[in-house]
C-alpha cells in the first residue's frame, strides 16, 4: 500500500475539477479518501480539498500523482515547509506554543526528509535528534534543556488510519459504543481478532478492573492467561487484592463468590490478604512459597505474565508490587506497550484512560464496561480507535472464552 | 498588435506549423495590414504597435503576451523557450507605460488571453496543452475572480481561443471536439446559448474571433458560422488570414485587448 495527500486548490467545484481528480485516481487503479474539502462562500474564493490517495504498489502511486499532478493536484510534500524547533528552557519545562502530539502517526519535515515520531502517544511534545535524525515523542516530564523541541504546526504531517479492505471490526462500527449493537457478532469478532494477533506473534494486553473478580469471572481470565491469550497485564491494587482475597478466602469484598452471600466480617478479608502478601513480601514470593495456590495473578507468575500494579490515593495496603510513583509507572507502561497489537480493557475507568492515553492509534483496542460513559469518556480523550461494548463483564468474558476456545 | 516584420514559420511548436510549408511575406505584411484597417477604420478601435522583434517570429499573436487587468499586467509564461524570448518586450512596453508588471512563478505555464476568455462575467481559462491549472489559481488570486478551468484535449485546438469565443454573457461560440467531457458540462452549465461549429469550420478559425458588441471579425471560408452569427445580429466581417493559420493563428490571436472591461 503506498499512500499520499495531495492538495487541490481553486474553483475546483465548478469547473468540476475535483470529480475530474477523483475519477481519474479510480480510473488509474487507486483509490482516494477525501480528509477534508473547504468550500468558498463567495463566487471569486477558492476552494480546497485534501485528497488521501491510496495505491496497490508505489509504481501505480508516481503514475496516478503525476496524472492528477496536470490538473493541479500537488502532493502536500511540496508544499511544506520545514519543522520549527525550540530548545527546552528547563529539565521538565517545555518551550512556548510547542506542538502536542495526537496518537496518530506523525512526521515531521527536518532537512529535506519526513521523520516519523516514535513512538505515536498522545499528549507528548516532540524532540528532534539533529545528529541522529530522529523525532520522539516525550511526555513533559522527561523533556531535558536544550532539548529540541517542535513548536507551532509547520512541517508537520499527519497520516489517518490506513483503512483495509475488505473492512475489518473496527471499522464497520458507525460508533464506538455498542449498547445497541448484537454482542454475540462483536465478542466473536473480538476473539478472531485476539486469535490473529496471537497468530502474527503480536501481544494482547489486559487491563482490569476488580469488577471482574466480583462478577466472578476471574475463572475465564485465568482460562485466557493459560491459553496464552494474556501476556501483559496492567492493573491496580484492586483488581490483585480482591483476586488474592478471593484464592484466600473464597470471597471478594467480603462476599462469597460462589453463594452470594457475606461473610461475617467479610470486610476484614481483603484486609487480610493485603496483610499476608506484605508478610511474604509479594505477590511473586507468595506464590513460590506456596501461599497463593490459585486466581489470575497466581496464574501470570505461573505463566511469566508480565503485569504492572499502579496505585492510587484510594488504595488499602497496598501491595508491595503496587508503584505508586505515578511518573515511574507511565514510563514503565510506556515500556511494555512496546509490540502490543490489541488491548482488552475491562472494568476500569481509570486505567483504561491512562493507558488508552499511552496507545497509538493503530493498536486495536476494546473497552468493556457496565457503564457506558466510561466508553466515551475513553474516546473523548482522544482514544477515537476504541471499540466500547456496554456490558456486566461476566457474562463478556465467558463468551469470549468460549470464542476463544 | 504586432506587425508582421520578421513573421515566418521558423519552428514547429504545434501540428499546424510545418517549416517546409512557409507562409509569404508579403501576403503575410498584407493581410494583417487588411485587418489592422479593417478594425481601426471600420470598427473604430484604437490600436497601439509593439516593436517587431527578428528572431521571435509569434510576436504577431500579442494574444499570447499577457493578461492586462485594471493598471496590472501579468506577463505570460511560455511553454516553449522559443516564445519564451518574446516576453521581456511586452514586459518593457507595459511598464514604460506605467503598468504594475505582474510576473506568476515560473513553473507555471500561462499564455495569456489566448488561454483566458471572459465571456460576460465568467472567466474561462483553457489548460493541459499550453497554460496549466496551477496558473489558473494564481491568475483568480491576482484578479479576486472566479476561473473556471477547462481541459483541452486537441492539439490542433492548443489555445482556448481557438475552440472557445464568447459574443455576449451567455453566449458562445465552441468547438465541442476540443474539450474533456467535464468541460463541456462546464460550458454547458455555465453559457446559456452555446454555438456549436462544425470541423471544418473549426479548422479555419472560427472561433478565433474579434467581437465587439455588434461584430464580429474572422477568417474567411465560415459561411455556417457567418450564418448563425448574422441571426444572433452581428454584423460579420470575414478578412483572409491563411498565412497566419500556417503558424496556428487567426484574428484574435493576433490582438491583445488592453484594457480588460472591468466586470
Amino acid at each position: 500500500m503506498a499512500r499520499s495527500v495531495v492538495q487541490l486548490s481553486g474553483h475546483i467545484i465548478d469547473s468540476l475539477i475535483l470529480p475530474k481528480v477523483l475519477d481519474l485516481i479510480i480510473n488509474l487503479g487507486a483509490e482516494f479518501d477525501i480528509l477534508e474539502v473547504q468550500v468558498g462562500h463567495r463566487r471569486a474564493d477558492r476552494s480546497h480539498a485534501r485528497i488521501l490517495v491510496e495505491a496497490p504498489s508505489q509504481e501505480v502511486l508516481e503514475r496516478v500523482l503525476a496524472k492528477i499532478k496536470e490538473h493541479g493536484a500537488l502532493p502536500l510534500d511540496e508544499a511544506e515547509e520545514p519543522v520549527q524547533l525550540e530548545p527546552a528552557p528547563q529539565d521538565g519545562v517545555f518551550p512556548d506554543r510547542f506542538y502536542a502530539t495526537t496518537n496518530l502517526t506523525t512526521l515531521v519535515r527536518f532537512k529535506e526528509r519526513w521523520l516519523q515520531v516514535e513512538p505515536p502517544e498522545m499528549d507528548c511534545g516532540v524532540r528532534v535528534d539533529v545528529e541522529a535524525m530522529r523525532a520522539e515523542s516525550v511526555p513533559v516530564h522527561k523533556a531535558k534543556k536544550g532539548d529540541l523541541i517542535v513548536i507551532g504546526h509547520r512541517g508537520i504531517k499527519i497520516l489517518p488510519i490506513e483503512r483495509r479492505v475488505p473492512r475489518e471490526l473496527f471499522e464497520f462500527m458507525s460508533s464506538p459504543v455498542s449498547t445497541e449493537k448484537p454482542k454475540g457478532l462483536l465478542i466473536r469478532e473480538i476473539a478472531e481478532s485476539m486469535k490473529k494477533t496471537r497468530r502474527e506473534s503480536g501481544k494482547i494486553l489486559v487491563v482490569g478492573g476488580p469488577g471482574i473478580v466480583h462478577t466472578g469471572a476471574s475463572q475465564y481470565l485465568v482460562q485466557m492467561i493459560e491459553k496464552d491469550y494474556v501476556q501483559t497485564l496492567f492493573a491496580g491494587n484492586g483488581l490483585a487484592v480482591h483476586d488474592i482475597e478471593a484464592a484466600l478466602y473464597g470471597t471478594s469484598l467480603g462476599v462469597y463468590l460462589d453463594k452470594k452471600i457475606r461473610a461475617s466480617e467479610g470486610h476484614e478479608h481483603h484486609l487480610w490478604a493485603i496483610n499476608e502478601i506484605r508478610k511474604a513480601g509479594g505477590i511473586k514470593q507468595a506464590v513460590d512459597r506456596g501461599l497463593l495456590t490459585g486466581g489470575i495473578f497466581y496464574t501470570c507468575v505461573k505463566k511469566g505474565v508480565d503485569f504492572l500494579l499502579a496505585g492510587s490515593i484510594r488504595d488499602d495496603g497496598p501491595l508491595p508490587e503496587v508503584i505508586t510513583d505515578t511518573l515511574k509507572a507511565q514510563d514503565l507502561m510506556r515500556e511494555k506497550i512496546r509490540g502490543v497489537g490489541f488491548v482488552l480493557m475491562m472494568a476500569t475507568t481509570l486505567h483504561a484512560i491512562a493507558t488508552g492515553n499511552l496507545l497509538p492509534a493503530s493498536v486495536k483496542t476494546v473497552c468493556v464496561d457496565i457503564n457506558p460513559a466510561v466508553v466515551t469518556k475513553l474516546t473523548d480523550r482522544g482514544t477515537f480507535q476504541a471499540l466500547g461494548l456496554v456490558t456486566d463483564v461476566e457474562p463478556f468474558l465467558r463468551e469470549l472464552c468460549e470464542y476463544l476456545n | 498588435m504586432c506587425p508582421p516584420l520578421y513573421y515566418g514559420i521558423e519552428y514547429e511548436i504545434n501540428p499546424w506549423m510545418s517549416r517546409s510549408r512557409q507562409s509569404n511575406q508579403q501576403l503575410a505584411q498584407e493581410q494583417w495590414r487588411v485587418l489592422y484597417r479593417l478594425l481601426q477604420d471600420r470598427l473604430g478601435m484604437e490600436i497601439a504597435a509593439v516593436e517587431p522583434r527578428q528572431g521571435l517570429p509569434d510576436m504577431v499573436f500579442t494574444a499570447n503576451a499577457g493578461l492586462v487587468w485594471k493598471n496590472k499586467f501579468i506577463v505570460s509564461n511560455f511553454r516553449h523557450e522559443v516564445r519564451r524570448r518574446e516576453s521581456a518586450h511586452f514586459e518593457n512596453w507595459f511598464q514604460v507605460r506605467g503598468y504594475e508588471i505582474v510576473h506568476l512563478p515560473e513553473e507555471n505555464f500561462f499564455e495569456g488571453e489566448g488561454d483566458l476568455l471572459m465571456c460576460g462575467e465568467l472567466f474561462f481559462a483553457g489548460y493541459h496543452i499550453r497554460s496549466d491549472m496551477l496558473s489558473h489559481q494564481k491568475v483568480a488570486e491576482i484578479i479576486g475572480r472566479e476561473i473556471l478551468s477547462l481541459e483541452l484535449t486537441n492539439e490542433w485546438f492548443y489555445h482556448l481561443d481557438t475552440c472557445l469565443c464568447p459574443l455576449a454573457a451567455g453566449q458562445a461560440l465552441f468547438y465541442p471536439a476540443a474539450f474533456d467531457p467535464y468541460a463541456l458540462k462546464v460550458l454547458e452549465t455555465h453559457i446559456a446559448t452555446l454555438i456549436p461549429v462544425a470541423e471544418e469550420e473549426a479548422k479555419r478559425f472560427a472561433c478565433n474571433a474579434i467581437v465587439t458588441e455588434k461584430s464580429v471579425v474572422m477568417n474567411g471560408g465560415c459561411p455556417e458560422t457567418r450564418m448563425k452569427l448574422e441571426s444572433l445580429g452581428f454584423s460579420v466581417y470575414e478578412t483572409p488570414l491563411s498565412e497566419f493559420i500556417k503558424a496556428g493563428g487567426s484574428a484574435k490571436c493576433l490582438v491583445l485587448k488592453v484594457p480588460h472591461d472591468e466586470a
